[in-house]
């Protein structure tokens, strides 16, 4: 195994391996790039990488330019995790036949997609993946929504959020369902690591994304993705918005270890009411009407009972 | 080699399913990704076998679905490696979306594609509605007519679509049960012959040169689009028919065994013709022979390569034919038969255009029988007698019930 990198203070990690150029298409203050330079800036290792249709895709690899310097592969909106294993296969494959151009490096297999290409559409090839034992990582860029066609809503859309396939309006206060739990699902699986992450703690992040990369086996990783356009906030507020989410435990960060050994790796000093994550974003807007102030209340409430019960399995290690 | 010989006798009794397994194993393919269906299963199932009896070295992935099949393939085929696999009818279906994908991205990749009927009604049995699908998805396709072609024409694609000229995926197709798992005699090349024929697979562009990154599947607009499609296109219908007919050349000379991209019967001097593809193929020259005897010169042109489309070919082998029958074996589901309209698209510029009839039989793997061949031919010399058309412009064989037909 390759060594773990060492990274020092946060002015190093910016300006280290920089294999996922500044120039792309993303909005301003878009939080795909930020996760995506911190996932590849926790490594020095050679890397294969796919990313499936979505933001990300359509924005750093528009013909004939591309953001990657790096090995990159998309096919189609759900299937890149499939690309990387596949590729993973690959290299196993070469690596047998004695046929590998460098045998001495040692690259790292991880996938990209939005929460629409892994909790919906990709959800059965990721399954697929994970079962598999493929020695890749597949890492979500949350942002809630399907963000490239214009803000429709996932299975990871939030209840009360306002998508365009779930309006808020006269009589709608927009999504009724609430987030699947992805993590849990995926860590089911019995892989070795999953996680969830945030842009703002990139410490926590580095040190997750690190840990995936040194166990033998598939890991999944959610990532908190900070959308300007869906979310309605301004571009200068995307660290702003992650630490009301994480601080405000709407965004708790915590790993599963081989399935079941949970650890929170986050406890915010001083908790902060859900209501700020919610108020500082246009999509909630609607909640803060008379009529639907109770949904304020049972957010506040759903969110202190994950908290409760993250904590409950983490004591009980299960 | 780490990996132990299998040795093989000169011939061999394989159905077509072994057949293609034993052409996978020979060319020591990296990856296969893969998943199960009727009539295909056993082409990944034997190769399992070798695998778990170290006659294969290589990773076998055993994937959810036919999609992640194809796109399992694609990843390692842009990581630089050799890869094949196998799928029908629904299989197929489901993994149209990653065959342009495929060979948009310029991916060699061989795919055995054992002819099954779309459902509904779910059928198992053979036709070529299922290939058909595929056929506008930019990938080269071959088709075999025995266990035997399955075999030559596995080693062929392998050789075609990974040069770098070429750079496109292939498919070989056999009828599903007719030639799948009809057993007769191979003839074999041994495993070095074999390998030397294909050769050692050479990497481009690979995703696993990590000191040359590339970027695989880019996204492009109206600005470049176009120009992406329209070479591959011109590639497929320029650089591909030299390099097939190159192949098949080496591959004669190598084995005695002559493979044309048209495969014409007793056309010198032919005035009637049945066109057409698979098992029925061998059938329809058996019939055209007895008729000759009868006194009506009958030829049959076999459809070798189905894409890129012969067209030049085509017209030169059916030239001198005053009517034709153009048999589709898949439901045209709303229009002449794709083989009626490819073979009038091919021919519609000659001095001397003969007529053309569609006949669409066989779906869901019913038989084509000799009598049946024998009443076309019959029909088509009445065409000629007449100096027109007397029939209808498509109908069905052997079809239950009233009959059915157009026009
Ligand atoms: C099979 C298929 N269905 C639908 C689409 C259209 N499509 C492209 S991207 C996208 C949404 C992407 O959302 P997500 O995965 O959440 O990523 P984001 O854009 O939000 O980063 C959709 C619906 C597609 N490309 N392919
Ligand atoms: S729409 Fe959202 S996710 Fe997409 S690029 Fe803009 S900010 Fe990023």
């Amino acid at each position: 195994m390759s060594e773990m990198k060492k990274i020092k203070n946060l002015k190093e990690f910016s300006t280290s391996a920089d294999r996922f150029e500044g120039a792309n298409l993303l909005c301003p203050g878009c939080a795909h790039s930020i996760i995506v330079r911190e996932v590849l800036n926790a490594t020095n290792d050679d890397l294969v990488l796919s990313a499936s249709t979505g933001c990300l895709e359509v924005c750093t690899a528009v013909y004939p330019y591309t953001s990657w310097d790096a090995s990159w592969i998309h096919i189609g909106f759900e299937n890149g995790s499939t690309a990387v294993a596949g590729a993973e296969a690959m290299h196993k494959a070469l690596a047998k036949k004695g046929r590998l151009k460098q045998p001495d490096r040692n690259p790292k297999f991880v996938s990209f997609a939005g929460d629409g290409a892994s909790y919906d559409i990709g959800f059965q090839w990721i399954s697929g993946c994970m079962e598999r034992g493929h020695n890749i990582m597949h890492v979500v860029l949350d942002n809630e929504v399907y963000a490239n066609t214009g803000g429709q809503r996932s299975s990871a859309t939030p209840i009360g959020a306002s998508a365009t396939t779930s309006q808020a309006g006269s009589h709608s206060y927009g999504e009724k369902k609430n987030k699947k739990d992805m993590v849990s699902i995926m860590a089911s699986h019995g892989i070795p690591y999953s996680a969830q992450v945030s842009p703002n703690k990139w410490k926590d992040m580095v040190k997750k994304i690190q840990h995936g990369f040194s166990v033998d086996g598939p890991v999944f990783i959610n990532a908190a993705s900070q959308c300007t356009t869906e979310w309605k906030f301004d571009p200068k507020d995307t660290m702003h918005i992650a630490d009301l989410s994480t601080d405000s435990l709407v965004w708790p960060l915590y790993e599963i270890i081989d399935g079941h050994e949970l650890n929170i790796t986050y406890r915010p000093k001083n908790v902060i009411p859900v209501e700020e994550y919610l108020a500082a974003q246009g999509r909630f807007k609607h909640l803060f009407k008379d009529e639907y102030k109770y949904l304020i209340k049972e957010w506040q409430d759903r969110v202190d009972a994950n908290w409760a019960y993250l904590q409950r399995r983490e004591e009980a290690r299960v | 080699m780490a990996f132990d010989k299998m040795e093989l006798r000169d011939v061999e009794v394989w159905d077509g399913n072994m057949a293609a397994s034993q052409a996978m194993r020979q060319a020591q393919i990296d990856v296969v990704a893969a998943y199960p269906i009727t009539p295909s299963t056993p082409v990944v199932e034997n190769y399992a076998g070798f695998l778990a009896n170290n006659y294969v070295e290589g990773e076998f992935v055993m994937v959810e679905s036919e999609h992640a099949a194809m796109s399992g393939c694609i990843g390692a085929a842009a990581a630089g490696g050799r890869v094949a696999t196998a799928t029908s009818s629904q299989g197929f279906a489901l993994m149209v979306e990653t065959l342009y994908q495929a060979s948009g991205m310029r991916l060699p990749i061989v795919l055995n594609v054992v002819n099954r009927a779309l459902a509904a009604p779910l059928n198992v049995n053979g036709d070529h509605s299922d290939m058909y699908l595929g056929r506008d998805s930019g990938w080269i396709q071959f088709d075999a007519y025995c266990p035997q072609d399955v075999y030559d024409l596995n080693l062929i694609a392998f050789k075609v679509s990974e040069d770098h000229d070429v750079r496109l995926p292939a498919m070989v197709h056999q009828d599903g049960f007719m030639t799948s798992h009809t057993a007769q005699g191979v003839s074999t090349l041994d495993d070095d012959t074999a390998y030397g024929f294909v050769g050692e697979y050479k990497p481009m562009n690979d995703m696993l040169d990590f000191d040359h990154p590339v970027t695989h599947g880019v996204q492009t607009e109206e600005d470049w689009h176009f120009e992406h499609k329209a070479r591959q296109h011109n590639d497929l219908m320029t650089k591909v028919f030299p390099k097939i007919q190159s192949a098949f050349d080496e591959f004669e000379k190598l084995t005695g065994r002559k493979y044309n991209m048209v495969e014409s019967y007793d056309m010198d001097d032919a005035d009637v013709a049945v066109v057409c593809m698979g098992t029925s193929v061998e059938t329809a020259r058996e019939v055209a022979t007895e008729m000759r005897s009868k006194g009506v010169k009958a030829g049959v042109v076999g459809l070798r390569v189905v894409r890129p489309f012969p067209f030049m070919e085509v017209a030169e082998a059916l030239k001198g034919a005053k009517a034709i029958a153009a048999l589709d074996r898949s439901s045209p589901n709303g229009a002449p038969g794709m083989l009626f309209n490819e073979l009038a698209g091919a021919m519609y510029n000659l001095e001397t255009r003969p007529m053309i009839s569609g006949y669409v039989y066989g779906l869901g793997g019913r038989d084509l029988t000799k009598v049946h061949l024998t009443d076309l031919y019959n029909e088509l010399q009445a065409n000629v007698d007449a100096g027109k058309i007397l029939t209808p412009l498509q109908q069905f064989i052997g079809v239950r019930g009233p009959k059915l037909s157009f026009l």
